[in-house]
């Protein structure tokens, strides 16, 4: 059995799920929680019943699509650390199309959507063209972009969109992505995101792995000399990738303005839905596919998780520990591909 | 007779392949043992069992007659083999010393003892004839100083039998006659060496016995004193290899490459080019014959796209090329066989088959309106691989699992299938077994043949002289000499690349 190698590829996964939640009820057995009931918390929150079940998937579809925003990055061989900027300079841009006029719904929410995204890739414009013009690292500068965005939007928040207000008014329901028929079933915020982020990974996929763009972005990923010598214009291509990456991500900021809360407010902080995206596509191994079920195993953790204070009575900190052991033990599958090749050698 | 090492009846199977079956390697204390096969044929697979880093089926292992189970490296460290890797494991921003010791470091109260390290290092050094400066850092050391720095960490390690893989391959010829000298040295010192190789000069020069291995089946072993290159040649490959490459006289044509007064610099803005004429013409091979560093490599730059021209003209075909880009200069006829198949090449991380059409992924057929074609893609790569005899196991094996030589015929395939008007080979045989390089000289002149124009870059001159049909002798950034290789020799040539020709030509005019 343990020869067939696909069979390996579908147990490692399992096995890191297992041994992480294992973990995690030692942890919680060690400070005196019955591991049970914790993680009977944890599975009602996500998926309890319909309302938890819509919040979850809330809760995945930004997470798709910064996942695959930093993904697409990443196999261009650039480090998209701005998804974050990206997704609030998208946010911003779908609200300001929402609120600003009326339109036929057909017109008006595709171009709330499609400004997000341009939103995104002006943002991500910035990084791309000072590492091919100047060589300047997409890291420093794309973390600086980061809060250039959070204070440019809480400004133009306060002092454009609103007069000294902390939240703009809703978008218009032309524009919105919420649906009253998921709210009748569900009682949830569960609106439509979750199938644009699903059609964006497969158009994350196809760019990739189907068009002569994506062949040369991943050949530049790959390798820059062999790129250049074979007569493709390296520099171009890394802007390319982080135009197409901050569109992503920006899209990513339309699922909060447009669907989950239908408006922007001013933050504090960062929403961390760039910086989850990029455990997402390392979780799922940089690709369209793998994103979707890395977004889908934060999502759910961080939405069930909820729940364990409240259900099971066990501190929010030790809920923090343990979904972290749990993504970490997903995150270090090569560790159990190892011991499970040993044991085959070993059996020989 | 005492043998430090005795391979018995050895057999490493792989999924698919048997990579070695049946051979037998004995190796005498105190001799030079050359391990020879082609590129493919399992010296390495080999000399890892020896290693323990793969377990073989069947077979035998003793060492000093001991017979043993080698199962991982440390435990043949302990029994004294040591092993230089063909590509060196180094810490760039380390110390030599600090190399050497990784992982077995002296320590004192604590901290690692780097002046006693140090010390040992330097009397090792000393004693074996490396001079090796303990404190450079490996990053401002030529590479011939890092070999020697991984041959220093086996014998800090104690070895008494040393495995060098393919160490002359990353070697200019001067340290390459250090490096002989070392191995005699080490020979005197007690140690015993298996050299692995599939250069036949350096196993006449240095060794004392060769064990030959052909498609990983063992073949014998020979008395070097006793053979002959051709004989080792026709045991490696299996056939009779011709050494002289056969071919025509060459009936040059009109003129398909015309260089004026190049100048061009280099990465540091040295210029190195230093206002070049040269013209090639259809249906000749002019060969570039010249010592490293004189300009070479930033000329074929030039012509290809990928590096910046100062000053000067470059024509093709009577039309300028000069400021073009790389995908211009492809498209106007020219292909390029880059010097460094791996950094240009190829794309190591992309299947074989995506990297047949790294040129013209986004013509017709292998694309249309920017969507990929792979059925075409496929179709192409598969009739390379068939064409130019690339062995892999599948169109969809990264690039990276290749073996050098299987690797270089498919950058061959695809750019000599794309039918262009200059053929650039840039060092095609470098690194390369005699079959590979009879194939890829046979596939030269064919070009010439069919009215090409091929320009040939080479160091070794045996192969300008057996492949071009014109010799251009390059010195200082500038073409100092033309001869045909019927009228000159091999110290002829090696006078003119040394510049003593700028001498006379001056005393002459």
């Amino acid at each position: 059995m343990l020869t067939n190698q696909r069979f390996i590829n579908v147990l490692i996964p399992i096995i890191s799920v297992i041994l992480g939640l294992l973990a995690g009820a030692i942890i919680m057995l060690s400070f005196g929680y019955n591991p049970i009931e914790g993680y009977g918390a944890l599975y009602e929150g996500a998926f309890g019943n319909s309302y938890f079940t819509g919040e979850t998937i809330v809760k995945v579809a930004p997470l798709i699509l910064s996942g695959i925003a930093v993904a697409f990055a990443f196999r261009t061989g650039l480090f998209n650390i701005g998804v974050e900027g990206q997704v609030f300079v998208g946010w911003l841009a779908s609200v300001w199309v929402g609120i600003s006029f009326e339109a036929p719904m057909i017109i008006h929410l595709p171009l709330a959507i499609l400004s997000a995204g341009v939103a995104g890739a002006l943002w991500g414009f910035v990084p791309g063209f000072l590492k091919a013009k100047f060589g300047v690292h997409e890291v420093i500068v794309s973390i600086m972009m980061n809060y250039i965005a959070l204070h440019t939007c809480n400004a133009l928040i306060r002092n454009v969109l609103t007069d000294r207000l902390d939240s703009t008014e809703p978008v218009a329901d032309s524009a919105s992505l919420s649906s009253q028929l998921f709210y009748e079933w569900t009682g949830s915020r569960l609106h439509w995101g979750a199938v644009v982020a699903l059609a964006l990974a497969f158009v994350m996929w196809f760019i990739l792995e189907k068009t002569t763009k994506g062949y040369e972005l991943r050949s530049v990923g790959f390798n820059q000399n062999a790129s250049n010598y074979a007569g493709m214009n390296v520099n171009r291509n890394i802007v390319y990738s982080f135009l197409i990456s901050g569109s992503f991500a920006g899209i990513a900021g339309a699922m909060q303005g447009l669907g989950t809360y239908g408006n922007m407010f001013v933050q504090s902080s960062f929403t961390n839905i760039g910086f989850d995206g990029i455990a997402v596509a390392l979780l799922g191994g940089n690709t369209a596919l793998g994103s979707v079920f890395g977004a889908f195993l934060f999502g759910t953790l961080k939405n069930g998780a909820g729940s364990m204070p409240l259900v099971a009575n066990i501190p929010k900190e030790l809920v923090d520990i343990i979904v972290a052991l749990i993504i970490f033990f997903v995150a270090s599958g090569y560790i159990i591909r190892w011991a499970l090749t040993r044991v085959k050698r070993e059996g020989k | 007779m005492d043998y430090v090492i005795e391979m018995l009846n050895i057999r490493k199977e792989f999924p698919g392949i048997v990579a070695n079956d049946n051979i037998n390697l004995q190796v005498e204390k105190g001799e030079i043992h050359a391990l020879l096969g082609e590129n493919g044929a399992g010296k390495s697979t080999l000399m890892n069992v020896l290693f323990g880093l793969y377990q073989p089926e069947k077979g035998e292992i003793r060492v000093n007659g001991k017979p043993v189970k080698i199962t991982n490296p440390n435990i043949a460290n302990d029994l004294g083999i040591g092993m230089v890797h063909q590509h060196f494991m180094l810490v760039d921003t380390f110390s030599v010393t600090e190399n050497i010791i990784l992982g077995s470091e002296p320590k004192k109260s604590g901290t690692v003892d780097i002046k006693k390290a140090e010390a040992e290092v330097q009397e090792i050094s000393e004693r074996y004839g490396l001079k090796v400066d303990p404190t450079a850092k490996i990053k401002d050391i030529s590479v011939g100083m890092q070999q020697r720095v991984e041959i220093l960490k086996t014998l800090y390690r104690g070895a008494d039998i040393l495995i060098l893989d393919e160490p002359t391959a990353v070697l200019t010829p001067q340290e390459i006659h250090e490096l002989i000298d070392i191995m005699r040295t080490l020979i005197k010192e007690g140690k015993s060496i298996i050299l692995i190789t599939h250069k036949l000069k350096e196993i006449m020069e240095v060794c004392d016995r060769c064990t030959v291995i052909r498609k990983g089946q063992g073949i014998g072993t020979v008395d070097v004193k006793e053979t002959s290159t051709t004989e080792l040649a026709s045991l490696m490959v299996g056939r009779e290899v011709s050494f002289r490459t056969e071919k025509t006289p060459a009936h040059p044509k009109e003129e398909i490459l015309k260089i004026s007064d190049l100048r061009v610099k280099d990465a540091r803005g040295a210029e190195m080019v230093k206002g070049l004429h040269l013209d090639v013409k259809a249906g000749e091979i002019v060969g570039i014959a010249g010592v490293d560093g004189n300009g070479q490599s930033e000329l074929i730059e030039a012509i290809a796209g990928l590096r910046k021209v100062e000053s000067g003209s470059i024509l093709l075909n009577k039309e300028t090329i000069t400021h073009f880009t790389p995908r211009k200069v492809t498209e106007s006829g020219v292909a390029h066989i880059p010097q460094d198949r791996h950094k240009f090449g190829l794309v190591l991380d992309f299947p074989i088959g995506e990297n047949m059409v790294l040129q013209n992924y986004y013509q017709k057929p292998y694309s249309s309106m920017g969507i990929l074609n792979y059925k075409e893609i496929y179709k192409q790569a598969n009739k390379l691989i068939e064409e130019y005899d690339v062995r892999t196991p599948s169109e969809h094996t990264p690039a990276r699992a290749l073996s050098g030589g299987n690797q270089q015929k498919a950058i061959i395939g695809r750019e000599v299938d794309r039918s262009p008007d200059l053929l650039i080979a840039a060092q095609p045989t470098r690194g390369l077994d005699v079959g590979a390089i009879e194939f890829i000289h046979k596939k030269l002149i064919e070009e010439r043949d069919k009215g090409k124009a091929v320009l040939l870059l080479s160091f070794e001159l045996e192969e300008i002289l057996n492949v071009s049909d014109r010799i251009a002798i390059m010195f200082d950034g500038q073409i100092v000499a033309n001869v045909k290789p019927e009228d000159t020799t091999e110290q002829e040539l090696g006078l003119l690349m040394a510049g003593s020709q700028v001498e006379k030509k001056a005393g002459e005019s």
